[in-house]
Formats: C-alpha cells, sequence, structure tokens
C-alpha cells in the first residue's frame, strides 16, 4: 500500500454508522510519549535529530505489524501530500509544517498513526467512527504498550510521562470528539454549549477554519488538563458531557422542524442546489453548503442522497486532495473550478 | 496590560466595539468582564494561556536564572519559549513550574497509567543525556579525540545498560 492508495480510500473517521455517528463524526485518542535519556527537539541539533529519528523509526517500525503498516518520511513527500496526510489528520498542522528529519508510522485501515519528531518524541493517536471513547482509548492503550515494549519512556512517578509543553504532562492524553452540530449554530445556542463545556475543564474549537471562527458547523471538543486525573476520569468528563451536547442538538432540530419547516427546507435546497450546480467554488463555501446538506439527509428531508457520499466530500474538496485527485498543482481559481466539477460529478447521480 | 475598568488584574479579553461608527478597543479581566456580560468564548488557546501565565509569572528573576545541568535550558528561555529542553527540567523548574501546572491542569500529581518497565535507572539516563550534550560540544569546538571518546562511552552505555 502506498500514499495514492491511502489518499483515495475512505478515512475511518468519516464513514458513517458509527455510534451517533448523526452528530458525533468520530472520537480520537492522542497520547504523547517522549524517550528518557534523551532532550526533547527544542534542545536537540539537526545531526541529534537525525541519528534519533532513525532510531525512533527504526522502534516503532519494529513495534507495529509491518504489514499493516506504512511508514512516510515526511521530508521526501511533497507539501501536497504532507497537506492531504493532514486533512485526513493522520499528522499535525506542525508536523506538516515543521522542518527536519520527522515521520509517521500509518496503519492501513488510517484508524492507528504515530508520529515521530513532533513536539514530543512521540504521537500516537486512534481514530474510531462516531462515539467510542473507551474503545478508542483501549486501543491507544494497547499501541502504547506495543512502542513501550521497544522504548524506555521518560516517565516520572509524580508527574507521570513528561512531555516537551507542560500542558500535556501526565496522562500525555488529548481525548477528542468530533461534532456536527448545525442546528445549534443555526438556532444561536452554540455559545450556550462552549460556557457549559468550559466549566468542566474541556475545550471546544472549530474544526475547519482560522481561529474562533467554526466553518460547517464541525466542532472538536477535547479535555484540557492532563495531569491529576487519571484517563478513565477524563473519558468519563467526556462520556457524560458529549450525550447532553448530541440531546441539544437533537432538541434543536426538532424545533427547526417543527417551528420553520419552509425556512428550514428552502435552506436546505438551496445549497443542494448550489453544490450541484455551481462552476467554481470555495473550500469554504462548500464545507457551509455541506453541512447543510449533510443535515438534510439526517433529517430525512433530502432524500436520495448517500451519507457517506455527503461525508467523504468535507475531505475530498479540501486544498490537498482536491489537487493530489487532479494529479496537479492547482492556484486558489483552479482549485475553485476543479472543486465544484469534481463534487457535481460526486453527487451526479442523485441531482 | 492591567484591566481598563478595575485597574487591577491582567486583562485578558481584549474587545473590540464599533459604536457610532467609532471603533474602540477594551482590555478587560476576566471578572470585570463578566460582570459587564461578555460572552466568554471556550475557544481556548492553551499555548496562549500558558505563555500569558508565565508572562505573569516574570516577578521572581532568579526563577528565570534557574539552569538545567543536563540540557542547559533555563527557566527564563522555557517561558519565552513555552517548551522544556529535557525531562529532567521538571525536577530543575520544580518550584515554579508547580503554579503553572496547577493552573493548566487542575491538578499535580500523575493519577494515570504508569509504564509496565518501571522506567530503567534514572540517574544511568541523566548521565547518558550529559554525555550526549558533551559530545555535541565537543563536536562544536572540535576537538574530535574527545568527541569520538564520548562516542564509543556512550555506545557502551547504551548497549550494555
Amino acid at each position: 500500500m502506498n500514499l495514492d492508495e491511502i489518499i483515495t480510500s475512505p478515512s475511518p473517521w468519516l464513514k458513517p454508522g458509527g455510534p451517533h455517528s448523526e452528530i458525533v463524526l468520530s472520537t480520537r485518542v492522542r497520547l504523547a510519549r517522549n524517550v528518557a535519556g534523551r532532550p526533547f527537539l527544542a534542545r536537540m541539533d539537526a545531526d541529534q535529530q537525525q541519528e534519533f529519528e532513525a532510531l525512533l523509526k527504526e522502534a516503532v517500525t519494529a513495534a507495529l505489524d509491518p504489514d499493516a503498516t506504512i511508514w512516510f518520511d515526511l521530508e521526501s513527500l511533497t507539501e501536497i501530500e504532507r497537506q492531504c496526510l493532514l486533512e485526513r489528520h493522520l499528522i499535525s498542522r506542525e508536523h506538516a509544517a515543521a522542518e527536519g528529519p520527522r515521520g509517521v508510522a500509518v496503519s492501513t485501515d488510517q484508524r492507528a498513526a504515530v508520529m515521530t519528531n513532533e513536539e514530543d518524541h512521540l504521537r500516537l493517536q486512534v481514530y474510531a467512527a462516531g462515539l467510542q471513547l473507551d474503545d478508542t482509548w483501549a486501543e491507544a492503550d494497547a499501541l502504547d504498550d506495543c512502542l513501550e515494549s521497544r522504548l524506555t519512556y521518560a516517565f516520572s512517578p509524580t508527574l507521570g510521562y513528561l512531555t516537551a509543553c507542560p500542558t500535556n504532562v501526565g496522562t500525555g492524553m488529548r481525548a477528542s470528539v468530533m461534532l456536527h452540530l448545525p442546528a445549534l449554530a443555526l438556532t444561536r445556542q452554540i455559545e450556550k454549549v462552549f460556557n457549559a463545556v468550559a466549566r468542566m475543564r474541556l475545550a471546544v474549537r472549530g474544526i475547519y477554519g482560522e481561529g474562533t471562527q467554526a466553518v460547517g458547523d464541525m466542532y472538536q471538543i477535547s479535555n484540557q488538563g492532563s495531569l491529576g486525573r487519571s484517563e478513565q476520569d477524563i473519558l468519563g468528563t467526556l462520556a457524560s458531557v458529549i450525550p447532553q451536547i448530541i440531546e441539544y442538538e437533537e432538541q434543536a432540530r426538532r424545533v427547526l422542524v417543527g417551528e420553520s419547516p419552509v425556512a428550514l427546507d428552502d435552506r436546505l435546497y438551496r445549497s443542494w442546489a448550489l453544490l450541484t450546480h455551481a462552476r467554481t467554488i470555495s473550500s469554504e463555501e462548500t464545507l457551509t453548503l455541506l453541512s447543510a446538506v449533510r443535515l438534510g439527509v439526517h433529517l430525512g428531508r433530502i432524500n436520495g442522497v448517500d451519507i457517506g457520499a455527503v461525508n467523504e466530500l468535507f475531505l475530498l474538496t479540501r486544498r490537498g486532495h482536491i489537487q493530489r485527485i487532479r494529479g496537479a498543482e492547482l492556484d486558489e481559481s483552479e482549485r475553485d473550478r476543479a472543486r465544484a466539477d469534481y463534487i457535481r460529478n460526486r453527487l451526479d447521480n442523485h441531482g | 496590560m492591567l484591566c481598563q475598568r478595575c485597574k487591577k488584574q491582567q486583562a485578558t479579553v481584549h474587545l473590540t466595539e464599533i459604536v457610532n461608527n467609532e471603533k474602540r478597543e477594551r482590555h478587560l479581566c476576566e471578572d470585570c468582564a463578566r460582570e459587564e456580560g461578555v460572552a466568554l468564548k471556550a475557544q481556548i488557546n492553551l499555548q496562549e494561556v500558558l505563555s500569558g501565565m508565565l508572562e505573569a509569572h516574570q516577578a521572581a528573576g532568579e526563577e528565570a536564572g534557574l539552569t538545567c545541568p543536563d540540557c542547559g535550558m533555563t527557566y527564563g528561555e522555557f517561558r519565552s519559549q513555552g517548551r522544556l529542553g529535557c525531562p529532567h527540567d521538571y525536577e530543575v523548574f520544580a518550584e515554579p513550574l508547580k503554579e503553572v501546572l496547577k493552573k493548566v491542569h487542575g491538578g499535580t500529581e500523575h493519577l494515570g497509567k504508569m509504564p509496565k518497565r518501571s522506567g530503567s535507572d534514572e540517574r544511568a539516563q541523566r548521565e547518558l543525556m550529559q554525555m550526549r550534550r558533551n559530545l555535541q560540544d565537543a563536536v562544536q569546538r572540535e576537538d574530535y579525540e574527545e568527541a569520538a571518546r564520548l562516542r564509543d562511552l556512550i555506545q557502551e552505555k547504551e548497549t550494555g545498560g
């Protein structure tokens, strides 16, 4: 399996059918780990990092099933290829943009990835479709055990796993849940959710868009602290909060359908019409329209559209993927045209 | 920057208001912002929070001079970069870090998973790191004889230990 096959196969976190998948896209557990007896990245020179990267690559590839893992040396990938891995959430934004020897081991099903020489020596992450906190943690925990059999971690009995940034020390864990909350956004209640969540030591941020603006109504909720609480405790907070948010979103959807069905349908079908007929479309507009269509399909108001295809378009219309699909570097206006063509094609049978 | 309202606490909420076509910037502390009914968004950038807290912590000048013997990182450097230099920094900077950790995490003691293999001898690990650092220095001042000696020593320790 190579990068092309990775980029053309569906991402596990966009597959429909996971628990609560109408609202919860995916669950992710990330663990930050460092190797004992080594400085963190900021204190390594280029030669040291080179040598250390070779050591990490050997340990990571030896710990994982060779038939189910692919290794990518990020320095030897093009910018578009790194962008694609980033859009698939297999590497972080920092890892994509950084310089120097660094890599990532990706499981062929794209559910697990281990980044080397990111901010920490190792960043492990496991994805699952829908809301699956316990299972995702169990898998990350097992992956961590595998790596630990090859590497001695920097660990302190009082502070836990020692990380380059003190915000990650302790469990080194960040558990996050990706949510699609279009009705809460439409009914202007999303702020309430943010405020409630902030009190629980959880953070909310938009998945797409810069800074505070959430494009496409996609939000990620994750734990903020990692020290002083066990993994189960942290997961428990998310497990108690997320179902409430799901309930609020469902309520808001019922209100929309009950109180203003015509205005709702108008919005949904206008979005559908634009997506299936536009000749040039920006990435941001795409996300906004896809969000409405996704809502429409889940509410049963737009029929005959495959939700899997809609979910996939959230990924395949991103900057990196659209260029990869076209097999060429495109400037912004070329991308907007290519994107509109691709969307029409994908939704053609239904339009 | 101090809060423009109470003039006591650090301003952490920064608002841009348009009143009568005039742009006005306001800088408030969280308490005053709340009293004025400003909705605080939960979109907290941890990095910003941390560097803000670290800045507020600048008070103790002697803390800035704390230096890790293993990696050479000073607390002052950490404060400006937000990243530590090596695992041992947690011990060297334990005092000033304590408050930072409490604010970021709520707790101060690890209660989660432990590695199955209890971390190998900590002293040996630190020794190795110091040797690596000496090796780096030797290479930099082009003392290749010393560098070769250290490299062999490190290899010996790594494979033997």
